[in-house]
């Protein structure tokens, strides 16, 4: 009655879509990668080039930089977004009226469109009527402008990450939170753990995987935003991230073969990245048994 | 007792003063956004005012009386509402397969369905352009700037995570009551429509729900996949910084009306959010 082939009837128009819409085009820049291919080249079409295309990143310095740019955005980003997020989940564990209202206030910006996310943002530090280069300039003497100075523009972008972004850290967190079983909490406690100590001891081994998960999930986010950088700043000093630089190579340059091998290499440091943090997070672990 | 009094009034300020405070941060770049497009050009420009002084609606008509927004926000309605629906369809066709078929490998598959949604987009973009300018083409017609292409390519993105979510609520039917229907004489439509689907209605509901917002945000792909005929609302909103000069007013006008849909589905679907956006790895 339940014949195989009717299942993979009913699987095929998804696999189908998949291979064609996500499989095919990974190997296609796979192939690419490894090739030269560029429009405006004398020679039309594509030339294997083995490794030159990886060698030519390496001396690239608008990669390189764009590569320490991003690691510095999402650093701070995901840093201040796991600290803020952990203190609002415990806030929103404690019992008080108004609680739900507030948690959907505060989820409110992860649905937002990054893109609208960046125009919001814009609209606030715009020289000549945004309110923060105003306040700024009359409060602290500040001279805020975006477009002129990089660093402004880099903390303008973690500033907008983390209002965009910590609300998903506080709602995992606090699903988290809630699923830590009370016992040993209250057994550390009688035992004369202060709350540093149960914080430490306790709670954040629970938390564990649900930070992990957490942080893999910010850190592919962070390393491929584009849309509400490129909104905020155009791609401005300060904000040319690895994700706007891939875009710059491909499109306005049509420097295919080259893009595509930035590309694999930007997916290759995600997975290692997310690789040595599980590393470094499980390795801590071990030395606490001992 | 007056301590443990005190305590709790001192409790009760600092709760409340820390999310009255966190409401302000959320909320005040949204009012200023909403607070510009209320305002004229000549008003805009003097001191910062975070009050709305008057209403001023010109903004608004301005953007929704203009025939390219109107089709903008056509297509972008046509978009989500038909990549929701066939995410529905296709998905609950997966998961049922997923679910109830031995499938050579289906731990596999259903593994390698959710790698699909964790590579960077940026990184695709290329070979879809290629593909969608090139290699689909029927005579003149390509893929290229058509619904029809941005419909299926947001599949990739929101078909993982639909089948993700599914799959719990479906391996949830008891397997009895597709035998039972079938003992009743009801083909695999007869079981689908009328066991499966009002038994995983409101897991369908959640993913119609977030696979339309996410198509409805999407703008990597919709502004590098379509030129004129089936530009999106996310893509006007770039649009609209110009070099000669930006109307602010209406640019805040057109990112009021994109965040409508959110606001009305933060309100009501708030709860499966997380759900959906972890990827199922954690259930509130």
């Amino acid at each position: 009655m339940r014949n195989p082939r009717t299942g993979w009837l009913l699987l095929s128009p998804t696999l189908v879509i998949l291979l064609i819409f996500g499989f095919i085009p990974f190997l296609y820049v796979l192939f690419v990668g490894f090739n030269e291919w560029n429009i405006f080249a004398a020679e039309d079409g594509l030339r294997f080039s083995g490794l030159d295309n990886f060698r030519r990143l390496v001396f690239d310095n608008d990669f390189t930089n764009s590569v320490q740019l991003t690691l510095k955005f999402a650093t701070f980003a995901i840093l201040s977004q796991i600290i803020f997020g952990f203190v609002l989940a415990q806030m929103l564990t404690r019992k008080f009226r108004g609680r739900s209202l507030f948690r959907v206030i505060h989820t409110f910006p992860l649905m937002v469109a990054p893109i609208a996310v960046g125009a919001i943002w814009r609209l606030l530090v715009i020289p000549g009527f945004g309110p923060v280069p105003f306040f700024l300039d009359r409060w602290f003497d500040l001279t805020y402008q975006i477009g002129s100075y990089p660093d402004q523009a880099l903390w303008t972008s973690v500033i907008m990450d983390v209002w965009h972004w910590t609300p998903f850290v506080t709602l995992t967190m606090l699903a988290g939170l809630s699923a830590i079983p009370r016992e040993p909490v209250e057994q550390a406690k009688v035992d004369g753990a202060n709350r540093l100590q149960v914080f430490w001891y306790v709670t954040l081994p629970f938390l564990r995987p649900v930070l992990l998960t957490t942080v893999f999930i910010r850190i592919m986010d962070a390393i491929r935003t584009v849309d509400e950088v490129w909104m905020l700043a155009g791609g401005g000093p300060g904000t040319r991230f690895t994700g706007i630089y891939i875009w710059r190579v491909v499109f306005p340059r049509t420097d295919y073969g080259y893009g595509s091998s930035i590309s694999l290499i930007t997916l290759y440091l995600t997975i290692v990245l997310c690789w040595l943090l599980f590393i470094a997070i499980s390795g801590r672990r071990k030395g606490e048994v001992e | 007792m007056s301590g443990g009094a005190r305590r709790r009034v001192l409790r009760f300020f600092t709760t409340y003063g820390f999310w009255v405070f966190m409401t302000l941060l959320t909320l005040v770049p949204i009012w200023w956004m909403f607070v510009v497009s209320m305002r004229s050009r000549v008003e805009l420009f003097s001191r910062p005012n975070l009050a709305i002084s008057r209403i001023f609606l010109e903004n608004y008509s301005n953007v929704l009386t203009d025939s390219t927004f109107q089709r903008y926000m056509t297509n972008s309605v046509v978009i989500s509402t038909s990549n929701a629906l066939l995410v529905m369809v296709l998905a609950l066709l997966a998961t049922f397969a997923l679910s109830r078929y031995r499938l050579a490998g289906r731990d596999n598959i259903f593994f390698w369905l959710i790698t699909n949604r964790m590579a960077p987009p940026a990184a695709f973009l290329l070979p879809l352009f290629i593909m969608f300018t090139r290699s689909f083409r029927l005579g003149d017609w390509t893929m290229y700037d058509t619904q029809i292409g941005l419909i299926l390519l947001y599949c990739v993105f929101n078909l993982p995570f639909a089948i993700w979510l599914l799959k719990g609520v479906v391996d949830g039917i008891p397997i009895e009551l597709d035998d039972a229907a079938m003992i009743d004489g009801a083909g695999l439509a007869g079981v689908l429509r009328h066991v499966i689907v009002p038994l995983a209605a409101p897991g369908l509901a959640v993913t119609g729900i977030l696979s339309w917002i996410f198509a409805w945000n999407e703008y990597l792909f919709a502004a590098n996949l379509t030129s004129v005929n089936a530009r999106t609302i996310t893509t006007a909103l770039a649009e609209f910084v110009t070099v000669t000069g930006t109307n602010w007013g209406e640019l805040a006008a057109m990112s009021v009306i994109t965040l409508i849909p959110s606001a009305i589905i933060v309100i009501f679907a708030q709860r499966y959010i997380v759900m959906g956006l972890t990827f199922g790895a954690v259930k509130e």
